[in-house]
C-alpha cells in the first residue's frame, strides 16, 4: 500500500516537473519584457512616493500590466475609486474575449481553475490559447506553469524596479519590444493554420480601422467591437 | 503619496475587482458543466488570432509614420522576425534576434 502511494507521488512530482520543463522555454520571452516593464513600474511608483511595498502589492494583487500604468494617474489625484472601477474595467475589456477562448482549455482543472483566471494576461493568454501541449505532457501543470511564471516574473520585476531602482547597468532602450515581438511570432505561429488567417487578418484590420477613427488611448474596445460583428457575420455565413 | 494609506489600498482592491471582473465574467456565463452556446464554442475557436492580431496592432499604436523615426525600427524589427521565423520556425530565436535587431536600430541608428 505504502508502495504503491509512493510510486504514485513519485510519476505526479515527474508530471509536474515535465510540465515545467516545457513550459519554461515558452516564457522566457516574458520573462524578459516583464522584468524591464516590472521595474520600469516600481521605478516609476518609487518616484511619485509609493515605496516597494506598495507598488509590489499592486502588481501581486491587480497584476494588470498596462492598467497599473494608468493607476499611477488615480493614486496621484483626488480619491475617485468608481473611477478607478470604471476605468479597470474599461482598460482590462479585452480579458472577457480572452476568458472566452479558454473556456475549453480550462476546463476539468479543479481548483487550479480559479487561479489561472485570476492571472489571464495578455501574455499568458497568447501563450496558452497557442498550440496545446503534446499529450505526454500533463496539461493542468503545463497551464499553472506558465501562469505562475509570468505572474512571478512581473511581481519581482516590481519588486526590483522599487527596491533598487534600475538595477541593469546596460541600455535596455527597446528591450521592452521583447513582448511586441512574442505576440508578433505567436501571430504568425497562428498563421500556420489556414483556418486562423482570416480571423487573424480580421484583428488586425479591425484594430488598424479603430486606431485611425478613435485614437490610440481608445482604440481596445472599438476594435473589439468590431472584430465581434465580423467574427459573427462570418460564423453565420458558415453555418448556413 | 498624495493619497491616505487606507485610500491608496481601497484603490488598488478596486481596480483588482474591475480586472478581475473581466477576468471571470465569461467563466462565470458560461459554467463548466453546462452545455456552451454554438456561437460561444465558435468565438472560443476564432478570437485568438483576431486577438493576437489586435495585440499586435496595440504594442506598435504609439508608432508615428509621420514623425521622428517614421516607423522604420518597428517595420525592419517585423520583417527581421518573420525571415527568422521562415527560415528556423524557432519562436525564442525569433523573438531574441529580432529584439536585438530593434535595440541596436533604435539605440545607434535611429537616435
Amino acid at each position: 500500500m505504502i508502495e504503491i502511494d509512493y510510486e504514485k507521488e513519485k510519476t505526479n512530482y515527474e508530471d509536474k516537473k515535465k510540465a515545467f520543463l516545457y513550459a519554461f522555454p515558452k516564457t522566457i520571452p516574458v520573462l524578459t519584457g516583464f522584468l524591464v516593464l516590472g521595474m520600469a513600474y516600481g521605478v516609476l511608483m518609487q518616484s511619485k512616493g509609493y515605496g516597494v511595498l506598495w507598488s509590489v502589492l499592486m502588481s501581486a494583487v491587480a497584476f494588470c500590466g498596462s492598467m497599473q500604468f494608468v493607476a499611477i494617474t488615480l493614486l496621484t489625484t483626488a480619491f475617485n475609486p468608481l473611477q478607478a472601477l470604471f476605468l479597470s474595467i474599461m482598460v482590462n475589456a479585452r480579458h472577457l474575449f480572452y476568458g472566452i477562448s479558454m473556456l475549453e482549455k480550462y476546463k476539468g482543472l479543479g481548483r487550479a481553475r480559479m487561479f489561472l483566471i485570476y492571472v489571464l494576461c495578455d501574455e499568458t493568454f497568447s501563450i496558452a490559447s497557442s498550440d496545446a501541449p503534446p499529450s505526454d505532457v500533463n496539461h493542468k501543470y503545463y497551464y499553472l506553469s506558465i501562469s505562475a511564471l509570468d505572474y512571478f516574473y512581473w511581481v519581482l520585476g516590481t519588486f526590483l524596479g522599487g527596491l533598487a531602482g534600475n538595477v541593469v547597468n546596460f541600455n535596455t532602450k527597446g528591450l521592452d519590444f521583447v513582448l511586441t515581438a512574442l505576440f508578433v511570432v505567436l501571430f504568425l505561429e497562428q498563421w500556420k493554420k489556414r483556418e486562423n488567417r482570416a480571423s487573424g487578418v480580421i484583428g488586425i484590420i479591425a484594430t488598424i480601422i479603430s486606431l485611425f477613427l478613435f485614437g490610440k488611448n481608445n482604440l481596445v474596445i472599438p476594435s473589439m467591437i468590431l472584430i465581434l460583428i465580423i467574427l459573427m457575420l462570418r460564423g453565420k455565413k458558415e453555418c448556413i | 503619496m498624495y493619497l491616505t494609506a487606507i485610500q491608496t489600498l481601497i484603490i488598488i482592491i478596486v481596480i483588482a475587482i474591475g480586472t478581475m471582473i473581466t477576468r471571470f465574467t465569461p467563466f462565470i456565463l458560461f459554467p463548466e458543466g453546462k452545455e456552451k452556446p454554438k456561437y460561444i464554442l465558435y468565438l472560443g475557436k476564432v478570437l485568438p488570432p483576431a486577438m493576437m492580431g489586435l495585440l499586435v496592432v496595440y504594442c506598435l499604436k504609439s508608432v508615428s509614420i509621420l514623425s521622428s523615426t517614421h516607423g522604420v525600427p518597428e517595420i525592419f524589427a517585423i520583417l527581421s522576425i518573420i525571415l527568422l521565423h521562415k527560415w528556423k520556425n524557432n519562436v525564442l530565436l525569433s523573438i531574441g534576434g529580432s529584439t536585438l535587431i530593434y535595440m541596436m536600430l533604435v539605440q545607434h541608428i535611429f537616435q
